[in-house]
Parts: C-alpha cells; sequence; structure tokens
C-alpha cells in the first residue's frame, strides 16, 4: 500500500478493493488457481523434461565413472589424476567388486556392483540416503532404492552368494545415486571381506570434467585418464551420458502430455486475468469519473486502479505460489519415484518466473483499460450509467427478440452481444475448460487402455505357477529404461541353503486338466533368449497352447498361431531393419530356430526388446506359468483354491488374478491429468463466474426496472442463465472437438517416446455419447459459472437496483 | 367508493433505532382517483410508491393494493402482482437501451406470457395514443426525453394496469416535454385511470391529481380530501 501512499490514493484503493469484496475475492481466486496450476504444470514440465538433469547436478554427479586395477595403479597415483587438466573434481578411490547376494527367500537377485564408501557425501557422487542410514561396519549394506520392495526392505538380509557358508548383509538403507555409480554400498572394510572371498576388487574413481557433455569430450576425457595411468591400470570407463541416455526415456512419455496441460493452463491464466481485471476497471468508468471530477489527475487515476487489480492478484499470485508447490510435491515425489533420481523439487526459476509473469500480465492486463479510464473526460465518465447506451447488440436484441422463445430468456440470448470482448474471453474460458476435460477423458481412457492391454497375464482368471507362488521375489524395477532381470531361484547350480522345490510342469498341467471347471490355459515362460543382429539377450515369452487370450495388441501382422513364428514389438523392427514377413534367427539355451515375424506388438515396456513365440520352437522350453480361463458359473476362487491344494504339495501353486492395477506411471499420469483437469475447469469456471458478475452487475439496473415491471425472480434468474447458454454451447461446440484433436496429437508423440505406435484401441477411445457428454460439459461448465450470479440478480431488491446506475 | 389502495398503519424503517422514514401511515385511494405525493426531499414520497408498487415492504402496518395484502406476498407473486395490477413510470424511464421502443413496451406483455400477436397490437394501440408510432423501431437513446417517458408511460399501461405510479415523471423533462407528459397524465385520469403521482412540481400535482397529500418527515402534513371533506 505504501506505493499508493496513506494519503487521497491509498484511501481509493483500499475502499475500491473492499467495496467490491466479489470482485476482489474473484481476482484473488482466479489468480491463485491460474498461478498454482502453472507452478504445478511448470514444475512438471520442468521434471519431466529433465529430471535425470536437476538430479545429476544436485549430487554433482560423476561424468566418469573408472575402474582401476588396484595392483597396477596405487591410491596416490590416482588422486594425482584430479590433477590433470579439465578435471573439476575427483572422489575415490573406493574398493568396488562385484557379487550376486541371495535374498531371504532363497532368490538371486541380479549381480550387484558394490563399492566401499564410508558415506554418502563427497566432491563427487554425494548420493542421496532416501531412507535408513549409511553402513557404519562390515554386514551392512545399502542398495539402491530401484530395489526396494516387500521381501527388500529395511532390517532384511542377504546371503552374500548361495553358497551356504556365504556371509549375511543386513541391509540399513536405500540410496538414490543418479548416476548410478553402484547398485550397493557397504564400508570399505566390507568389500574388502568381500574380495578376500575370491572376487577381484578394483578401485572406482569418480570424476567431473569441464567440458563433458558430448561423447566426443567424454572420449577425450577418457583418453586423458587412460594415459596418465600405466598400461592396462584403467580396466573401463562408464560414461554419465549412457545413465543419461537410458533416464531420459523414461521420462519421455510424460513431457507431450504435461506440456499439453502446461500450455493449457498458461493460456487460461492469461485469458481469464486479463478478462477480470479489464472487467473489473471497465464497470468502475463512472467512479473514475467522479474522482476526476474531484480533483484526480489522469496518472492517480491509472495508478489506483491499477492498484485494485494487482493488489487481490498479489494477494492471489502468493497464495497460488504456495499452493502450486504444496500440489506439485507429491508429483514430483511420484515422479522421483518413477525415475529412481534424486528428490525433486519445483525449479527455482518456476517459482519467480511464474508469478512474475502473472504480475506483468495482470499488470498490463489492468494498465489498458486504466489508461483508457485516465484518458476517460470526466462528463463523459460521470455519465456512465446515466446516458443511455447505443449500438453493440442491439441487432441481436432485435433478431433474437423474434424467437419463439419466453421473452426473459431471449433477452438473456442476446445479452453476449453487447459486450463481444467479453463474451469471447467467457467463450475461450469455456472452450479451454472443454479442451481440457476432453483430453484428460480421452488421456485417462487411452491409459487405462495401455495398462490393459500390458497386463496380458492378467486376464486369465487364475494363475498357476510351478513353484510356491510367496517364493516368487518381486522383480526389482527396471533401472531406468532398462530391463529387470527375472528372479532366478537359487538353486541353478548354486548349492542353496534354502533351495524351492519346483513342480514338474507336466504334473500342473495334469493337474489342471483334470480339475474340474477348467475352461482353456495357456502355459508360459519368461527367458532370456539370444537374436541375432542384436547385441545382448533379449526378453521372450514362450508360450503352449492356444494364448490368443493373453496375447498383446497388435499394431500389424497377428498373434503366433504355432511353431516357426515370432511376434515382435516396434523397436524390434527398428533396431534390426527388419519388417512383417522376415525371418530371425533365436537362439534359446543352446538351441536355435530361424523364426519368421508375423506380428507387431503393441509394447510400452521402454527400452525392453520383449519377443513372443510358441515354446514348440525349442525342446527344452518348459512353462513355469500356466493362464487358466474357469468355465461359466465356476467361482475363480474356489478354482484356484482346491487346485492350489493340489499343486502346492509337488510344489507348484495357484492364485486368482487381482483385477488389473494400474501400473505407477500411469497412475501418475492419471493424477497429474485428472489435478490439472480441476484447477484449469474451476479457472474455466471463475471466469465465466467472473464475467457474468460483471455483466450482471452493469445489467442490476435493468433487471432492476424488469423486475419493477413484473419479471418475476424465476424469470430473472432464466435471462441471466440464458445470457451463458450459447457461450456454453458454442464453448463447448469449439472445445471437444479440440481436445479430442490435442489427444489424437498427443498420444502418438507418447508413444514415439518409447519407442511404439498407438493402436487404435488406444487412439479411439470416445464413443458418441461420451463426445456428446463432454460437448454438453461446456454448457454445464457455463451454467455452474452463472448459477451464483444468476442466484444474487434474482433475490436482489428491486428497490435497491433501481436506485443503482 | 371502491379502494384500490389501503394503508393501515403501514410504517417503513431503514434504521431500527431511527425514527421511521414513513409513517405509521393510514391512507386510502380510491379506484379513479388520481393522488398526488408531494413533500420535500427525505419525506417518505419514494418509500410510500415502492410499499405501494411492492418493491419494498413495510416494518410494520399493512399494505392492500386491488384487494391482496401485498407485503405478505412472495416476491414471485409480487412480481406476477406488479405485472397484472400495476405500471409504473420513473423519472429517469428507465427504459432498456437495448430494446427498440416497441420492445420495450410489449415487455411487460410479455412477462404475462401474452402472445407476440396480441402484446404488438396492444404496444401499437399504445403508440397511437401517446403519439410515438413513428419511434416504433428506433432505440430510446435517439428520443428526446418527453418521447422516452411517453414510451416508458405506454409501457406502464400495456397490461390495463389497476393503478399507475408515476415517481417525478417531469423531473428530467425540459418545461415542452414536462407539459407534454402532464397533459398525458390528465388525459389518463380523465379516461379513469388510478394514478399516484409523486412529484416536487406543484404545478403538476395540481394540475393532474384528483387530491394531494404533502408529506413531511414520513408523516402526512396535508391532506386535500380531508380537507375537503372537512
Amino acid at each position: 500500500m505504501s506505493l499508493f501512499g496513506t494519503g487521497a490514493l491509498g484511501r481509493v484503493v483500499r475502499s475500491g478493493v473492499g467495496r467490491r469484496r466479489v470482485q476482489t475475492v474473484v481476482i484473488a481466486v482466479a489468480t491463485l488457481v491460474a498461478v498454482a496450476s502453472a507452478v504445478v504444470a511448470g514444475s512438471l514440465m520442468v521434471a519431466a523434461a529433465a529430471p535425470f538433469d536437476r538430479a545429476f547436478g544436485k549430487q554433482r554427479g560423476a561424468h566418469i565413472t573408472a575402474q582401476f586395477d588396484p595392483v597396477k595403479v596405487s591410491a596416490a597415483q590416482l588422486a594425482e589424476t584430479g590433477k590433470l587438466a579439465g578435471v573439476t573434481a575427483i572422489a575415490g578411490p573406493y574398493p568396488s567388486t562385484a557379487f550376486r547376494p541371495v535374498d531371504q527367500a532363497g532368490f538371486r537377485m541380479p549381480t550387484l556392483t558394490l563399492v566401499g564408501r564410508s558415506g554418502p557425501d563427497g566432491d563427487v557422487d554425494r548420493v542421496d540416503l532416501k531412507s535408513g542410514r549409511w553402513p557404519q561396519k562390515p554386514g551392512e549394506i545399502v542398495l539402491a532404492a530401484s530395489f526396494e520392495g516387500p521381501a527388500i526392505e529395511i532390517g532384511s538380509t542377504l546371503k552374500a552368494s548361495g553358497a551356504a557358508n556365504a556371509q549375511t548383509l543386513s541391509i540399513v538403507g536405500f540410496v538414490v545415486s543418479a548416476g548410478k555409480t553402484a547398485d550397493a554400498w557397504a564400508t570399505p572394510a566390507q568389500v574388502e571381506v568381500l574380495g578376500s572371498e575370491g572376487r577381484p576388487v578394483t578401485s572406482q574413481m569418480l570424476y567431473r570434467f569441464e567440458s563433458a557433455s558430448t561423447k566426443e569430450q567424454i572420449l577425450a576425457d577418457r583418453k586423458k585418464l587412460a594415459a596418465s595411468v600405466g598400461s592396462g591400470a584403467l580396466l573401463g570407463t562408464r560414461s554419465w551420458l549412457d545413465t543419461k541416455r537410458a533416464a531420459d526415456q523414461g521420462a519421455a512419455a510424460t513431457v507431450p502430455f504435461v506440456t499439453a496441460f502446461g500450455a493449457l493452463g498458461i493460456v487460461m491464466s492469461v485469458i481469464i486475468v486479463s478478462s477480470v481485471i479489464s472487467g473489473a476497471v471497465g464497470t468502475s468508468l463512472r467512479r473514475i469519473g467522479i474522482l476526476k471530477a474531484i480533483g484526480f489527475t489522469p496518472r492517480e487515476v491509472v495508478r489506483a486502479y491499477v492498484a485494485q487489480a494487482l493488489i487481490p492478484a498479489g494477494a492471489g499470485i502468493a497464495a497460488g505460489v504456495v499452493l502450486g508447490n504444496l500440489l506439485a510435491a507429491p508429483l514430483l515425489g511420484d515422479t522421483q519415484e518413477m525415475y529412481g533420481t534424486a528428490s525433486l523439487s519445483t525449479a527455482w526459476w518456476v517459482d519467480v518466473a511464474v508469478p512474475a509473469t502473472t504480475l506483468v500480465v495482470v499488470g498490463l492486463a489492468a494498465l489498458i483499460p486504466a489508461l483508457r479510464a485516465g484518458r476517460l473526460r470526466t462528463v463523459e465518465a460521470i455519465a456512465v450509467g446515466r446516458s443511455p447506451r447505443t449500438g453493440r447488440g442491439q441487432w441481436a436484441h432485435r433478431a433474437i427478440g423474434r424467437l419463439p422463445l419466453p421473452r426473459p430468456v431471449t433477452y438473456g440470448l442476446a445479452t453476449p452481444f453487447t459486450h463481444p470482448v467479453r463474451t469471447l474471453a467467457m467463450l475461450l474460458a469455456v472452450a479451454f475448460g472443454t479442451v481440457a476435460t476432453t483430453f484428460a477423458v480421452g488421456l485417462t481412457s487411452s491409459l487405462s487402455e495401455v495398462g490393459a492391454s500390458q497386463d496380458t497375464d492378467g486376464r486369465a482368471a487364475v494363475t498357476v505357477t510351478t513353484t510356491k507362488l510367496n517364493n516368487v521375489a518381486p522383480p526389482p524395477p527396471p533401472p531406468v529404461g532398462g530391463s529387470a532381470a527375472s528372479p532366478t531361484p537359487a538353486g541353478d547350480g548354486v548349492a542353496s541353503t534354502s533351495k524351492p522345490k519346483v513342480a514338474a510342469p507336466a504334473k500342473v498341467r495334469s493337474a489342471i486338466t483334470s480339475q474340474a471347471g477348467t475352461g482353456s490355459y495357456y502355459g508360459k515362460a519368461q527367458s532370456e533368449v539370444a537374436v541375432a543382429g542384436i547385441s545382448g539377450s533379449v526378453q521372450a515369452g514362450l508360450y503352449e497352447g492356444d494364448s490368443r487370450s493373453g496375447s498383446y495388441e497388435m499394431l500389424s501382422g497377428h498373434w503366433i498361431t504355432g511353431k516357426g513364428q515370432v511376434v515382435v514389438p516396434t523397436r524390434f523392427l527398428e533396431r534390426t531393419s527388419t519388417e512383417i514377413g522376415d525371418t530371425v534367427r533365436v537362439t534359446y539355451e543352446k538351441e536355435t530356430a530361424n523364426l519368421r515375424i508375423v506380428g507387431e506388438s503393441f509394447d510400452t515396456s521402454g527400452n525392453e526388446l520383449e519377443i513372443h513365440a510358441d515354446m514348440a520352437n525349442f525342446r527344452s522350453a518348459e512353462p513355469s506359468t500356466f493362464l487358466v480361463g474357469v468355465m461359466p458359473g465356476v467361482s475363480a476362487d474356489e478354482y484356484a483354491q482346491k487346485l492350489a491344494a493340489v499343486l502346492q504339495p509337488l510344489g507348484g501353486d495357484a492364485a486368482t488374478n487381482a483385477p488389473s492395477e494400474q501400473k505407477g506411471v500411469i497412475l501418475i499420469m492419471d493424477a497429474m491429468a485428472v489435478l490439472l483437469t480441476l484447477m484449469l475447469v474451476s479457472v474455466a469456471g471463475l471466469g465465466v463466474l467472473n464475467s457474468v458478475i460483471l455483466d450482471t452487475r452493469e445489467r442490476v439496473h435493468d433487471l432492476g426496472v424488469c423486475k419493477a415491471i413484473g419479471m418475476s425472480p424465476r424469470q430473472t434468474m432464466s435471462l441471466v442463465l440464458a445470457s451463458v447458454t450459447a457461450i456454453g454451447v458454442v464453448g463447448g461446440l469449439i472445445g471437444v472437438p479440440a481436445g479430442y484433436a490435442l489427444h489424437h496429437v498427443v498420444m502418438p508423440v507418447m508413444g514415439r517416446a518409447v519407442g511404439t505406435r498407438m493402436p487404435s484401441s488406444v487412439l479411439d477411445v470416445y464413443g458418441p455419447g461420451e463426445l456428446l457428454l463432454l460437448g454438453l460439459g461446456g454448457f454445464v461448465l457455463a451454467m455452474s459459472g452463472a448459477l451464483v450470479p444468476a442466484g444474487w440478480a434474482a433475490k436482489a431488491r428491486t428497490a435497491t437496483a433501481l436506485r443503482t446506475e | 367508493m371502491h379502494q384500490l389502495i389501503e394503508l393501515e398503519g403501514a410504517a417503513k424503517r431503514y434504521d431500527s433505532a431511527s425514527a421511521p422514514a414513513l409513517g405509521p401511515l393510514t391512507l386510502s385511494v380510491a379506484k379513479g382517483e388520481a393522488l398526488a405525493v408531494t413533500g420535500p426531499s427525505g419525506s417518505g414520497k419514494s418509500t410510500l410508491l415502492n410499499l405501494v408498487a411492492g418493491l419494498d415492504k413495510p416494518t410494520d402496518g399493512a399494505v392492500v393494493v386491488a384487494g391482496r395484502r401485498i407485503d405478505q406476498l412472495s416476491e414471485h407473486a409480487l412480481a406476477r402482482f406488479r405485472r397484472e395490477h400495476i405500471g409504473m413510470a420513473f423519472q429517469f424511464f428507465n427504459l432498456l437501451d437495448d430494446l427498440t421502443v416497441t420492445d420495450n413496451i410489449q415487455l411487460p406483455a410479455q412477462l404475462t406470457g401474452t402472445s407476440r400477436r396480441k402484446a404488438a397490437a396492444r404496444a401499437g394501440e399504445l403508440m397511437e395514443m401517446l403519439g410515438i408510432q413513428k419511434h416504433a423501431r428506433a432505440y430510446p437513446g435517439r428520443l428526446s426525453g418527453g418521447e422516452r417517458q411517453r414510451v416508458a408511460v405506454a409501457r406502464a399501461l400495456i397490461n390495463r394496469p389497476a393503478l399507475l405510479l408515476a415517481d417525478e415523471p417531469t423531473g428530467a423533462l425540459d418545461t415542452a416535454s414536462g407539459h407534454d407528459v402532464r397533459n398525458l397524465l390528465m388525459d389518463l385520469h380523465r379516461a379513469g385511470q388510478t394514478i399516484v403521482l409523486v412529484t416536487h412540481d406543484l404545478a403538476l400535482a395540481e394540475a393532474c391529481a384528483s387530491r394531494t397529500i404533502h408529506l413531511v418527515d414520513g408523516q402526512v402534513a396535508l391532506d386535500s380530501y380531508a380537507q375537503a371533506v372537512r
């Protein structure tokens, strides 16, 4: 307030803000929601665009993670590498080894890189302790947070290997390392203990360089390191660019839709804020005339009216930043979990840029009509409300008045033509609200379709396994865009203390066939295979029997119908430059088969390549799971219980499949879509509310006249509601196709981000009835915004309204 | 004589701590009578008009118009009552600037559900009677003050109300237009229209009214009818 002083100007500003409480509140709430929405959208856009960069920067991640042979290079020599040109920071040497632990259930985890560090901090790779504490003595270990799950939690133990006398390691915490310099950390002494059991121990060094943003720069940096130590001393390096590439692939899917919501939010904010402020100033012209008549200068008038807009807007902006940060926090937390990166928070510049931009928009929106007010001739300003209005909208009243509808309705229908700019703002608000709703409905429906299409096993009523279900360790989540290692019983060639019993597939098959109520079933094995032309292993689903009920959605071609066929994802075709009809050479264990590609599957599993083939192609392959459909009228629960009773003594098990639950990433996207839509729809509703309030306030005298000559409260209400009817209908008619188009643009982009096309079942999610309802949504939105002012108009005292000018 | 308006101890207070703005007042207006209400500013003239029109409710007493206790009616019923029994003409005309002269005049008829054809016929009749038929398609903003007041009177009469209330009908007019309106009111009274006219203009009151009451501080200081009876 000091900006406007405590004198006459300050008093005018205060009274203006206080007198128009509703408008003040609407300005504050509209800016609050707009800013909160923009902060959430902006935060998510930043987080989705560069979660890895943020986490990596925060942790001072290692540009190069290098492994040295401690026999050929000493710690002192390694410390000297920190003085090499271009090196800005180093950490290490840390003793490092690889081991393959066995969890409490007896399942072997993938091979883990264990690094001995005395703490999480350092000049490089300041890893975040997500939970628990850092190991303080041998026998304690922390794991990367991506391994955390029901079977692997703080307090649970791991065996260092499958050997009977293997050391027991207690999990004391979980850690997030953006640069993924290791999978597990312990004290240096613990690493030495494991090393003394025959595992090779290397020296890990972490480096940050001045220039490390390109592959060429990394190669140059690596050369420097290699040259600084003796020949053969540098065993290997890992570039942060490889880690980043994998991380960005995981995040990429959310970028298109968050960008779409962010853009919608920002455009809507501009429209609503401009409309609110211009309206607020525009309806005060007579007051402005009075101020000028009593001696206010044009500049003072401008300042007074800009201030009246900025004060509630400022409050709304401040509250919006706080609310936006509060709302963004859990979503960013989910994003953090999803990406396995360090803790994310709203980018500081989002908290600065959004309010600053909003303030500028509000200021400009207020300044333009305020300048108009400042230039207004005093006599004309005072005459506002007294002198007859002429011109705009009269033709509409004449034309619409002829419609065979009740007079209050036709009068209301013509009202929007009196203020075309305000009507346009209201129309855009409704249209954008409808776009957001239509897009969100399509997005959530598409994501549900994606979830359902990927959960192929979940379609069967009962899952039968050749092992006990509680012996199946949950696979660790993929390390960002990568594939998870399948849990394998520890007994495969390793002497185990708790080797799980495995039922013979033939006996399981026989039990299923004999069980009353069996409808159909097929067997499945999930395994790794080698494919000619692809380095490394490829996941393969091998099927026995008629597996059509568990087939993936096909983008082209068809699902496997027998031996000699293979179905592959889009990324497989791209990577191998093959197409449907081509033959690929697949090796399972020691068997090789030439398989013809018969179909392109819709597979959203990111970097992972999963192919699908008939088990008959490989004689040694046996199913580990049977997916069973029960006959009509048969209770799946009872069926599973009876079958489990038969199979459990054999080592197998059976259980019903829980209704398909959406995966985390889909839930996050759904939550974001719903939240952002609610906020955008609220802003749209407030935009309508504000415009109708302005209209009602301007017309309160006319409404008083109408009431004085016999218009009933109900007729008054129908007049006001009719004034937004056309806006709601047209807004819906514009918003639904626009939202539909946006969905059809964004979904394929999201698909491309994870390396697939989208099938029609995912794209064509709108039914005619749904589209009609969404179109009506525009009407409902407009009506909702107008309902309160319509009620006020109906209740307004006629005598008071008649005195209003 | 049949009474069209009856106020029985009607009083209006805007603030419970202060004296009433009007009354308590007991007053009757007969059918066909033209009552002029005069008095200085703040004497309660407009309050009286608002109570009779059902635009406001008394804090005490009763207001009966055309046999209905209007102070007990709901807002909805009051609106129906007004459109059927009362026509109003205001100092600043209160025409709707968006509507043509014809549409303004027809509006109260349309609110009652009268057909478009009948409303147009009645509006045409009134415009001819008041000499404004040439402005039928014009907008109020293009008319002179006197013409606008004629349009307002036509609108007030469209539903053939039992009672015409006129609040300072010449207050915003030049002398010539004021004469026009005065003559119009005189004609209407002669035709049997019951009129309550609130005015500062004693000449207008004298010319148009069959009875004048003078209000001071919310009380009737002078009633020409009572004087005549005495």
